[in-house]
């Protein structure tokens, strides 16, 4: 299983699930941060997007992911609403400093990569003692759903392709005990194609030799103890919340980040409730496609009702989704 | 959203900020989780405007140059 959607995405672009040998099968991951969020999360978004005289800003892959009644951020915008998409977390800070009438609200989502992002900007919105930003955390922890992944499914696949970025920052050092306990191991990869092979050449042998341990194999950016200082940063701004909700998995525990009480003056979630709503969106199989235990050509809706023009879920909306790297790359 | 790309420092522009380019389009980023102090000439790989980890040139071109030969192999 390779965990990330960015090496799903370069597995299927370059043909790798072809051209290797058929023993070796793809299993895709979770590893795709929007596609993960709940239906209660994007739910949510739309609620907060809704409140007069604020600016709502977010990363540009969730503006086009639609709740169950197929209204998006998108949608809203159409209305007029105020939502604007960044790719850069400080365009928060910046935005608010330049509306100080407004109240902008940052709707942050993501794994260890973006999370440290946050908490520099929660940390330059304290030093500047900001009034008019609230940050909502939506932050997700890798560990936490590999563990969650296993204990529920058991050692239903023989390794996994480690993310390359979310190691960057926590270092290949956090998955040993994931490796050890489920004895599978892991192998953290860059994401040209070169890079996954010798992914794959790492995993192999330790899969033919029995050798549950995590390798790395992509040193130009990662090593075993990641960045002191991002981990450190998240320590700061962040606790580790007792449950979070996931898009087709529910809750898991431990999975996820709330903003820590040093910075619960820009806490948004201790102002506005989390909606609580049911899951179902009729005929989508993204959760199964998120955990790897079937694949988008599997689902009756794609190519069909859900494509990337009008898609049902996030798996094909994200750049990084199972469905529209399949969509792309696979001929119809 | 995990994607990160890797840029060449140009420029340290403040206590957390440098100017950083790839491709010939260079753009402002934050530095400010970068373990150690980066300096111009470094590699970084960036992502949503802040750099999160020093990158080796070295084995960034050698790992390019695989691939190429990867894809001469597979054109024969």
């Amino acid at each position: 299983m390779e965990f990330c959607g960015g090496h799903t995405h370069s597995i299927l672009r370059y043909g790798l699930d072809e051209v290797l040998s058929p023993e070796i099968e793809f299993l895709h991951g979770p590893g795709c941060p929007v596609c993960v969020l709940s239906v209660e999360s994007i739910e949510y978004a739309l609620k907060l997007a809704k409140l007069e005289n604020t600016i709502f800003i977010t990363y540009g892959d969730l503006l086009r992911v639609p709740n169950p009644s197929g209204i998006s951020l998108q949608t809203l915008r159409g209305e007029g609403r105020n939502i604007k998409m960044i790719s850069s977390a400080m365009e928060a800070l910046d935005t608010a400093i330049h509306n100080p009438d407004k109240l902008v609200i940052f709707f942050a989502f993501g794994f260890e990569t973006t999370a440290p992002a946050t908490a520099f900007l929660l940390r330059q919105a304290k030093a500047l003692g900001l009034k008019n930003l609230k940050v909502i955390s939506n932050h997700l922890l890798t560990p936490s759903i590999l563990e969650f992944l296993f204990t529920k499914n058991g050692r239903y696949v023989d390794g996994v392709v480690g993310p390359g970025h979310v190691s960057a920052v926590i270092g290949a050092n956090s998955y040993e005990k994931i490796a050890k306990t489920f004895e599978i191991p892991i192998v953290i990869a860059g994401f040209e194609p070169s890079d996954i092979l010798e992914a794959l050449i790492m995993l192999v042998e330790r899969i033919r030799v029995g050798q549950a341990e995590v390798g790395l194999a992509y040193r130009r950016a990662v090593t075993f103890e990641g960045n002191t200082k991002a981990k450190s940063l998240l320590e700061e701004a962040f606790v580790v919340r007792d449950s979070f909700p996931w898009r087709g998995l529910g809750t898991v525990i431990r999975s996820g980040l709330a903003i820590s009480k040093s910075y619960e003056e820009f806490d948004g979630e201790r102002i506005w409730e989390r909606p609580q709503v049911s899951e179902q969106i009729h005929g989508c199989i993204c959760g199964k496609i998120l955990q790897g235990k079937a694949k988008p050509l599997d689902c009756p809706l794609f190519r069909k009702r859900c494509s990337p023009q009008t898609p049902i879920g996030p798996c094909m909306v994200s750049s990084e989704g199972a469905c529209i790297s399949y969509y792309r790359f696979k001929l119809a | 959203m995990c994607l990160a790309y890797p840029y060449r420092i140009i420029e340290i522009t403040g206590p957390f900020t440098a100017r950083a380019e790839v491709n010939g389009v260079s753009t402002e980023i934050y530095t400010s989780l970068l373990p150690e102090e980066p300096k111009p000439g470094d590699w970084v790989l960036v992502h949503v405007g802040f750099a999160i980890q020093k990158i080796d040139e070295k084995s960034a071109l050698e790992t390019l140059k695989l691939y190429y030969e990867l894809l001469s192999e597979s054109s024969d």
